[in-house]
């Protein structure tokens, strides 16, 4: 860039330059987990369309999602929910105009980051225990 | 700096794209709701994930599930492609590209949510 076409506001430094933090990696957790369950609702869809259309269908959902691989891809949809999930309560905290200062973006940060794999292992517990249920 | 915009362009306060705060908003809307639905959502996985199909369809058959259920997908749909059409603006750059990437975006999410609805629908009142 030639001095003359350099605007006059400060550039930020190339995305390489910054050390990882815990904030960045979480902001960009939200993006990530986002188009994954953006794509995961064709598994919704697959799901819902399969038990509409018959026991048939339906047994190829049951046989795919209480194989290894299906619970793997289950497990990753719910974690990557949780991770949305904390991650979006933690922009409604933004949205009120609170928590911007570094201490309290630190600790929302923490808590973001440790909530969303304990509720997953959670849930699957839960999954697991419940009587009959996988 | 110098404001560039008219005193009657400010009153509005519809931005450059005409829509105002409209797509955050709802992206926040949507979002809310998303909260309670998907819980929902992870609960009944946890309780019907190894059911059979007669317990699995007359659990969806039921109508309070499948007004939450409908719900659901309208929330989940509408909040989605909102979310990817920022992401799409933000990483496609060419204009040929991301026109196609931002159709394709309401095609499947539109695509989603009917297939989705339609089934719950069959499996309610069928
Ligand atoms: C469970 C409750 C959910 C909450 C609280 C939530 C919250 C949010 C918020 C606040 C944003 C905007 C972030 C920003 O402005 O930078 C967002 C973005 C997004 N959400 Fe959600 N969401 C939820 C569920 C979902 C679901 C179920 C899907 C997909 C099926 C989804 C897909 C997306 C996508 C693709 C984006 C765009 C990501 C980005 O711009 O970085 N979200 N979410």
């Amino acid at each position: 860039m030639s001095e003359q076409s350099k605007p006059a506001r400060p550039l930020s430094p190339h995305i390489q330059i910054y050390r990882w933090t815990l904030t960045m990696m979480l902001s960009i957790l939200h993006r990530a987990t986002g188009v994954a369950l953006y794509a995961g609702t064709a598994l919704l869809a697959w799901w819902l369309l399969a038990a509409a259309s018959g026991p048939d269908a339906y047994a190829l959902v049951q046989e795919v999602s209480s194989a290894w691989y299906g619970r793997l891809v289950l497990f990753g949809y719910t974690w990557g929910l949780f991770h949305h999930m904390m991650g979006g309560i933690r922009h409604f905290i933004w949205d009120t105009g609170r928590g911007f200062d570094l201490k309290h973006v630190e600790i929302i940060a923490r808590i973001t980051a440790f909530l969303p794999p304990v509720m997953t292992l959670g849930v699957w517990l839960a999954a697991y225990i419940y009587p009959g249920a996988l | 700096m110098a404001d560039m915009r008219t005193p009657l362009s400010r009153a509005r306060g519809l931005g450059s794209a005409k829509k105002g705060t409209e797509h955050f908003w709802m992206q926040r809307v949507t979002a809310l709701a998303n909260i309670p639905l998907m819980m929902f959502l992870v609960g009944a996985l946890v309780v019907h994930a190894g059911s059979d199909y007669t317990t699995m369809t007359g659990f969806l058959g039921n109508p309070f599930i499948g007004v939450v259920m409908l719900l659901l997908i309208f929330s989940a749909c509408y909040h989605m492609r909102l979310g990817l059409q920022v992401v799409i603006e933000d990483y496609i750059h060419g204009e040929a590209t991301k026109l196609l990437a931002l159709i394709a975006n309401q095609f499947f999410t539109l695509t989603i949510a009917v297939a989705c609805a339609l089934a719950v629908a069959k499996l309610v009142i069928g």
